[in-house]
């Protein structure tokens, strides 16, 4: 099968869709950037890749009589049983690596206790694992560095605690070893997993053991069936950095702008408010851009003044927008300097004003910066598409859907919860049109 | 960056010409205190050029060497000595390497001394910081200073009224105290006669520019145009030397035309010319190869450009003219691009994207430089209405190495290269 | 009327950022126009004797939400031509016939051309002052350029100018000189009695009412404040540069006082103080205005100074016949004529002993914490050195 993928490397995640010849998205990825970007594209796209898989398991198994009214159930499980063959995968490897790198050069005499606190830590790690990927346990996230990490920081102190061990020796040899093991790309072929996490499936769905053929034989075709990586296209602020030629990389731009096209086939104006910069696009109805600003050099107003202001107020940055829109009063927060919001902030609490109404202030500052740049770029037509990290927070939407209204009037805004994939489906789509018209692909004018 | 191994820049022998020229006018300022030679500190715009001439007095540009500061790497840290000195960050970084330098000894780009000035002639031409600037240099200098004050041409033209005010200034003012400063005769036949040198150098400074009226264009008129205005920008206009120069250009243009090709680049040859651009606004210094690169590596060329009128607009027709010395000197500097209206800017740009069929607009904006930026994105967005033709945003400074984001003006550009790309091969189908 | 009910109605024309007290004025008699500037100065009496009304705009202050001013600038670029176009562009100076951009800075100067071409219908005048001071050269060059302004306003007007309109509006801006005169020493007498930020709000009522009515007011505030007992504190006493064009919030006024020093003189609205003396009622009118400019006008950082040791004196003086024991430099972000003059007169007070601080602002400041404190520094450290 074709498949045309397109990836987003952002500042902070990586971002992959997998999209048929018939552009429709089969799979999406995502992944955190971390320190190397080449790995961060190949998770990502493994992942999308993955999620495709799992697009044609759903494909497959649809109307096998066993599964019948508990097909999402089945799958879900196979998910949470896939993660789980993961994350043991990775856990034995971050088990090797940590006791090569607690040598006796580094540890001296404490080698020993070391090794016997890594044993114990690890099979500890092992023995809970399965609980965290039970059917409704709340993980923090599922890259494998926050999963392991907390556990592998609680588990290694009370571990240490109880052996006299220094703990600091036990947190030395984690970060020696966490960026390998995260940097390593598993040699196990995808179908060899996900056939083993199929059985720890049936061992969940007990009753099923008598139709196993009946669903193992589709699941096997599925996975048969070839993903062939027909074209691949790459975007986002560290695409300069992937391993990909020229005509393989598109700037975050056209992609946004295409991305939001393909979305909302009527989008006129995009707004992306991401982490490191803020973006108006103004597309054509093909969805190609016609105009474009981003935020000057000062970061002023992006994703990333949100997280200052929640380090400021000791708050999770999802936090932030529940509690602003509790506010009742407004108050006008004029600096959406990030070297001065600290400030700003400090002072107005010193006055007594309430947190809720600073906040609500400040997503408007943020939102106002936005429609600046959208006014440079043009300003709004209809329809309006918003999407990146901020599209997220209710009262950053709350905010510019009021000044859309003062400003412009009443328009279509559109928001989609995977606004996300923004990007990376874009460079999808372009991916699929390069296919079809390598002359406007291959950089020649 | 410093790591790469150092790259063999290709040069031609009118730059290297251009190198001596510069050089020796360097080493010729070092020797003028002692030799007893009169010198004068003055700025681009607007440049008395031939009158100072006309009294021996040497040439001091400190725009010139605060830009050649930042192509040496050298302003930075100078920038910085004149903020510690108490000089804000805000304003402009022309002025605070200046001023560093002069606190670090006055030692100029090429490691020559810089000479204490004799008059300060302050050609109050586009620029409102000139005058803080020359206030701020007078302070440390014992000299006279000469206000030469060019009004704006904020209604596109040049009233007689502006013309008389300051041909009054040059005659009742400037010519008389430059006689005194130098004890020198003021000589008007010896004015006619550089004049009639700028003007042979002036027409083939013109031809030159409009060289990349063809396809290929065989120079850039940005980067490479900065080389081009160097001489008749600054101490040479006026001069054989300088005549020289633009025949020897011209020649070797005329022969890359000839052979059907591009322009130079520090690289060696420019590539297929895939896009056309105009670009409004000043270079960056501190990045001016890396920045150039931008362009080249991406097969786009710029054809026209603003910059290179900073030091006086020649191509709409006018010429110093040894006929009438001392009115054309006025026209001159009042006709100088930053003393023009926002909206004559923008006809100006309007008409270099028609005549010499650009793709769009590139508008380097500069943190340093109001006069340049402030009212740039209402040209942008104007141009852009009137020609249909896309531009693009970027920022960076002129000397302050601190303004200069590679990955962000590399990002924009290529977005906008590729939005021109797509916009092109749309068109196309 | 009481010293309240002044500050009131000033209070209220500040607060107003659509103009109406300019659309009523207009409105009282058909026909009517009034005509914008921008600081530093002009020439009001000509648009007076033209039986116009000038209106001073000084941007959008803390309290208007600027959105598409925003779009034409640069993070780097102040913000009072931002603030300004937002005015603009929402309407809130249709009620002005014209506007009028004096040679402050190159922003301010570009601002002409953006005004051209963002108003089309509307008259706009870039107004070049010399920078030479020779009647013979500079003279000649200005009264043309007044005259100019005389032509164009006689047009828009449907009548000349006559030089009877102009030796009557001269009249009536040499009273209100007179006026203001006497309130700046009024303040600089008894400072606990004259509050700056009530001072600035008279001013600023002036930019926005006819000038008979204005040079009452002044009076009526001088008289009712010298009924008032209010308390006198011991503050220091300061003289405060660099306000000349982009407003700091009256928030920031009021800070500076709530730290601890009482400001004695200043350069805010420049425009109604540019001319020392009075200018002659009789003779040639241009003349008489060219030559008020030329040899008897205010020093700013946007006006050459010709003579390096005259570098400061200006302000020395404002210290010296105030009684101000130091200065505060207070400019606006990305100032250039400000922030660039800044380290000479800094130099110069250097050399006769004036104290001073500095700090900058933005005309939306919102965090004045760090001035007060500044502020407050600066006058204990004034008082520890006094005692």
């Amino acid at each position: 099968m074709q498949c045309f993928i397109g990836i987003d490397l952002g500042s902070t995640t990586t971002k992959a869709v997998v999209m048929n010849e018939e552009l429709q998205v089969l799979g999406r990825g995502i992944t955190n950037s971390r320190s190397n970007y080449d790995v961060a594209a190949e998770v990502a796209k493994q992942e999308a890749l993955l999620n495709a898989r799992f697009h044609l398991f759903r494909q497959s198994l649809d109307g096998v009589a066993a599964l019948d009214g508990r097909l999402d159930d089945f799958l879900d499980q196979l998910v949470r049983d896939f993660r789980l063959v993961q994350f043991l995968e990775q856990l034995a490897d971050l088990e090797q690596t940590c006791t090569a790198n607690a040598s006796p050069d580094r540890f001296g005499a404490d080698t020993d206790a070391l090794h016997e606190a890594l044993a114990e830590i690890f099979r500890r790690l092992n023995d809970e694992a399965p609980e965290q990927f039970a059917a409704g346990a709340n993980r923090k996230s599922d890259f494998f560095r926050d999963v392991a990490g907390s556990r592998y920081l609680a588990v290694g102190e009370e571990v240490a605690g109880a052996s006299k061990l220094s703990f600091d020796y036990v947190l030395n040899v984690y970060d020696r070893s966490i960026i390998d093991v995260e940097n390593r790309i598993s040699e196990e072929s995808l179908s060899d997993k996900l056939m083993r996490a199929l059985d720890r499936t049936f061992v969940a769905f007990a009753d099923l053991s008598a139709a196993s053929d009946a669903v193992r034989a589709p699941v096997k075709a599925a996975l048969d069936v070839a993903l062939e990586e027909t074209y691949v296209i790459g975007t986002g602020y560290g695409r300069a950095r992937l391993p990909f030629s020229k005509e393989h990389i598109r700037s975050e731009i056209l992609c946004h702008g295409l991305g939001a096209h393909v979305m909302y086939p009527d989008t006129s104006t995009v707004l992306d408010i991401g982490g490191q910069d803020t973006k108006a696009i103004q597309v054509d109805p093909a969805g190609i851009v016609e105009n474009f600003q981003m935020n000057d050099r000062c970061a002023a107003g992006c994703g990333r003044y949100l997280g200052y202001i929640a380090d400021e107020m000791n708050l999770g940055l999802h936090e932030l927008g529940p509690l602003a829109l509790k506010s009742t009063r407004n108050v006008r927060i004029n600096s959406t300097c990030t070297v001065f919001a600290g400030a700003e902030l400090r002072d107005r609490l010193s006055l007594g004003e309430a947190r809720e109404d600073i906040l609500a202030g400040l997503h408007r500052a943020i939102i106002l910066r936005a429609m600046s740049i959208l006014s440079r770029s043009g300003g709004i037509r209809d329809q309006f598409t918003f999407t990146g990290g901020v599209a997220n927070n209710g009262a950053a939407v709350k905010a510019l859907r009021q000044l859309i209204k003062e400003n412009y009037g009443d328009l279509t805004i559109n928001i989609d919860p995977d606004s996300i994939y923004t990007g990376a489906l874009g460079a999808a789509t372009f991916a699929r049109r390069a296919v079809d018209s390598p002359e406007t692909s291959t950089g020649e004018h | 960056m410093s790591k790469a191994a150092p790259q063999e820049v290709i040069k031609e022998p009118s730059m290297l010409k251009q190198k001596e020229m510069i050089d020796a006018n360097f080493k010729s300022l070092s020797t003028a205190n002692e030799e007893g030679r009169k010198v004068s500190s003055t700025f681009v715009p607007g440049n008395l050029n031939e009158l100072l001439m006309c009294f021996d007095i040497t040439r001091n540009f400190p725009e010139i060497n605060a830009l050649q500061n930042g192509m040496r790497k050298k302003s930075g840290r100078l920038i910085m000595e004149a903020e510690r000195h108490g000089q804000s960050e805000d304003v402009c970084t022309y002025v605070k390497s200046d001023l560093g330098m002069m606190l670090q000894g006055n030692i100029g780009p090429t490691g020559d001394k810089l000479p204490d000035p004799d008059v300060l002639l302050l050609s109050y031409t586009g620029c409102f910081t000139f005058m803080k600037w020359f206030e701020l240099v007078r302070e440390k200098y014992d000299c006279e200073t000469i206000m030469l004050h060019v009004p704006y041409q904020a209604d596109g033209k040049i009233t007689p009224n502006m013309r008389d005010y300051v041909v009054k200034q040059l005659k009742e003012d400037v010519i008389p105290t430059l006689e005194r400063v130098s004890g020198i005769k003021f000589d008007i036949d010896r004015l006619r006669q550089y004049m009639r040198e700028s003007a042979k150098a002036e027409d083939d400074l013109v031809w030159i520019l409009q060289s990349a009226k063809n396809r290929p264009s065989p120079i850039d008129a940005f980067f490479g145009g900065v080389y081009y205005i160097g001489p008749i920008f600054t101490a040479f206009r006026g001069t054989e030397a300088a005549t020289e120069y633009y025949r020897t250009l011209r020649g070797e243009i005329q022969q890359r035309l000839a052979n059907g090709q591009g322009p130079v680049t520090p690289e060696g040859d420019f590539g297929k010319e895939r896009f056309r651009l105009v670009v409004e606004g000043t270079p960056n210094y501190t990045n001016f190869r890396e920045f150039w690169k931008m362009f080249y590596d991406e097969g786009a060329v710029v054809v026209a450009s603003s910059y290179t009128k900073v030091g006086g607009v020649y191509d709409f027709g006018f010429r110093h003219d040894p006929d009438n010395p001392i009115e054309s000197l006025a026209d001159y500097c009042l006709g100088c691009y930053t003393n023009l209206s926002l909206p004559a800017r923008i006809k100006m740009l309007c008409s270099y994207i028609d005549d010499y069929q650009a793709d769009g607009l590139v508008i380097n904006s500069v943190k340093s430089c109001n006069s340049f930026s402030a009212g740039q994105l209402l040209m942008l967005r104007e141009i852009e209405k009137r020609t249909g033709k896309p531009g693009a945003f970027i920022e960076t400074d002129l000397v302050d190495p601190r303004y200069f984001s590679a990955a962000n003006v590399k990002n924009r550009l290529e977005s906008y290269f590729q939005m021109l790309q797509q916009k092109g091969a749309n068109q196309a189908a | 009327m009481t010293v309240q009910e002044i500050v009131d109605r000033c209070q209220a024309l500040y607060d107003d950022l659509h103009f109406n007290v300019v659309k009523e004025w207009k409105a009282a008699e058909p026909g009517r126009k009034a005509i914008g500037y921008l600081p530093i100065y002009v020439p009001r009496e000509i648009i007076h004797a033209a039986g116009m009304l000038p209106v001073g705009i000084l941007g959008g202050g803390d309290q208007l939400e600027v959105i598409h001013g925003d779009a034409y600038y640069q993070s780097y670029i102040c913000r009072i031509p931002r603030s300004t176009i937002e005015l603009g562009l929402t309407g809130r100076l249709d009620s002005l016939d014209g506007m009028l951009f004096p040679s402050i800075c190159d922003v301010i100067r570009n601002l002409s051309g953006m005004w051209q071409l963002l108003f089309k219908d509307k008259y706009v005048r870039y107004f070049d002052v010399p920078q030479t001071y020779d009647d013979n050269i500079a003279g000649t060059f200005y009264i043309h350029e007044l005259q100019s302004l005389r032509d164009d306003l006689g047009e828009l007007a449907g009548r000349p100018i006559t030089d009877d309109d102009l030796r009557r509006s001269i009249a009536l801006y040499n009273d209100n000189r007179k006026a203001l005169a006497d309130l700046y020493q009024f303040r600089a007498g008894q400072p606990w009695q004259a509050p700056t930020s009530e001072i600035y709000l008279l001013l600023r009522a002036g930019m926005v009412l006819p000038v008979e009515e204005h040079s009452q007011l002044l009076r009526d505030y001088v008289a009712a404040a010298g009924r008032e007992e209010r308390p006198r504190r011991d503050n220091c006493r300061v003289v405060i540069n660099g306000v000349f064009c982009e407003q700091p919030p009256l928030g920031l006024i009021k800070s500076l006082e709530m730290a601890g020093c009482y400001v004695v003189d200043d350069d805010f609205l420049l425009v109604t103080r540019w001319l020392l003396d009075d200018v002659p009622t009789t003779g040639e009118p241009m003349e008489n205005l060219s030559k008020a400019f030329l040899h008897h006008s205010a020093a700013t950082s946007a006006k050459f100074e010709p003579d390096k040791a005259d570098k400061g004196k200006f302000l020395i003086e404002q210290v010296r016949n105030s009684g101000a024991e130091g200065v505060i430099f207070a400019a606006p972000s990305f100032c250039d004529p400000a922030l660039l003059d800044r380290p000479m007169l800094q130099e110069a007070l250097n050399r006769d002993d004036i104290p001073f601080t500095a700090f900058k602002y933005a005309e939306n400041t919102g965090q004045l914490q760090a001035i007060r404190e500044q502020a407050g520094t600066f006058a204990d450290s004034i008082k520890l050195w006094s005692a």
